[in-house]
């Protein structure tokens, strides 16, 4: 049996961690622009966008994420398609941010009144306008507190993605296990970890509430 | 851009041939027509359901209608048209019964907004043109303070400064005090009137009949999607030719 300091399992630990932060970069980015253009799609009143966009999010939040791995990873390959562990993880991570993501943004634009978007009409200013300088600012504010707390969610669920190989944090903290029969020290800092990953974003999300409150 | 041959006579500023408009299988407009000459302040009154509020919408394109052409300043309404939408809502200014002022911008920033966007005028000039607005509307020393930092009445002074600052052609004003506390309503009555002074043509749906009265040029009663009767205010309020206005006159007393 390998002798693990706690040092050596931090250590460990910490290298699986970059896993973890690229998985959340690559969702965080990925789902944010799909997102983003599935809302656009949806509030520029594409043809078929309002019913395409609801069957997407339906499907992908219907689903479990670890469905969703499996098929991109392993459904793919049986389609002929071979695609690498970084390609499925990116693909399945994105379409389920996306999803989720769009469905929040939409509820924000939703909660601005219709007013809103009537008196900007009234002034003449275009669709691009309307949402650049009336509908988006609004929506913004109001939409810091529910997608930090999905971000959160996925830092988390990207544990997930060692069903197709990756050795992020989760699978990392079983492994160490497994050698060192230490488990509640290595899940501890598993958590620790975690927590250290996910408290910053909340930080920040705090901090980002409170600069769009303004000064009185 | 179609040249028509311009008449001599004053060419109406809004013109409104045989408009329907329906909400589903519910028709609410059921053939309008309606010239408003520049200058003229119009007053459309009328039980709710009627139908005012709907026409005014049509006006600036914020309801679509299905048959009829409406035409402002000698542009034609194309619904679907961004390019000409965009064109004829420079001519149309609104004023709404809830203000709907932007309440992540300050007041003058409220005001300079559409001119910076859509007339592209630059910075200080939407601001010195803000302050001039502003300070028309009695709201001078509010140009940094923030919408919800005003009284309603305040707001919706900030509103029509707003509208003001497109320099429009028309101002449509959609039952502006209805959301008012009463003691508030005179202070948006007076600049509705100084506007009026200053020859700004504007049409009105209003419930407030004593302002009608003073101010408007005509009044349209509306009833049940047609306008029932038209004519000066002394005419209409004084000798109702028919029963639904002699009806919706006595109601209110």
């Amino acid at each position: 049996m390998v002798d693990f300091s706690l040092w050596d399992i931090f250590r460990n630990l910490g290298l699986a961690a970059r896993w973890t932060v690229g998985l959340s970069l690559l969702a965080f980015v990925g789902g944010g622009l799909v997102g983003l253009a599935l809302l656009l799609a949806r509030l520029a009143q594409w043809p078929g966008a309002q019913r395409g966009v609801a069957g997407y999010v339906q499907l992908f939040q219907g689903t479990p994420l670890l469905m969703q791995l499996f098929l991109a990873y392993f459904g793919l390959a049986l389609l002929g398609i071979n695609v690498s562990a970084w390609v499925a993880a990116g693909l399945a991570l994105t379409l389920y941010s996306s999803a989720f993501l769009t469905e929040i943004w939409r509820g924000c634009v939703n909660a601005i009144p219709k007013g809103q978007w009537e008196a900007a009409d009234s002034l003449a200013l275009s669709f691009g306008e309307k949402l650049r300088h009336v509908v988006g600012p609004q929506a913004l504010r109001i939409a810091v507190p529910p997608t930090v707390g999905f971000l959160v969610q996925v830092i988390k669920g990207t544990a997930l993605a060692s069903v197709i190989g990756f050795i992020e944090l989760t699978k990392a903290g079983t492994m160490i296990t497994n050698a060192t029969f230490r488990p509640f020290t290595v899940y501890a800092c598993v958590a620790l970890m975690y927590f250290a990953l996910c408290w910053p974003v909340s930080a920040a999300s705090r901090k980002l509430e409170r600069s769009f409150r303004r000064d009185r | 851009m179609t040249a028509e041959p311009q008449t001599t006579d004053p060419a109406p500023i809004v013109r409104i041939d045989a408009l329907r408009k329906s909400f589903g299988a519910n028709e609410v407009l059921k053939g309008i027509d309606l010239l408003v000459q520049p200058g003229e302040v119009i007053a459309i009154i009328g039980k709710s359901g009627s139908g005012k509020s709907t026409l005014l919408r049509c006006i600036n394109g914020l309801e679509v209608f299905q048959q009829g052409r409406l035409l402002v300043d000698g542009l034609p309404l194309k619904h679907g048209d961004a390019k000409a939408m965009r064109a004829l809502r420079q001519h149309v200014g609104m004023i709404f019964q809830n203000f709907n002022l932007f309440p992540h911008l300050s007041v003058g920033r409220n005001v300079m907004l559409a001119p910076r966007l859509v007339k592209q005028t630059d910075e200080a000039a939407a601001a010195a043109q803000a302050r001039q607005l502003l300070a028309r509307v009695g709201l001078a020393e509010k140009f940094d303070a923030w919408p919800d930092q005003l009284s309603g009445g305040q707001q919706q002074r900030v509103a029509i400064a707003r509208a003001l600052a497109m320099q429009p052609s028309v101002m449509l004003c959609d039952e502006i005090t209805s959301a008012l506390d009463p003691e508030l309503v005179g202070e948006v009555l007076r600049v509705v009137e100084t506007l009026a002074d200053e020859g700004m043509t504007l049409l009105m749906v209003t419930h407030e009949m004593n302002f009608a009265r003073k101010v408007a040029d005509r009044v349209v009663f509306m009833h049940a999607g047609r306008i029932h009767e038209m004519g000066p205010p002394d005419q209409l309020f004084g000798s109702p030719q028919t029963a639904e206005l002699r009806q919706f006159l006595s109601a209110l007393h």
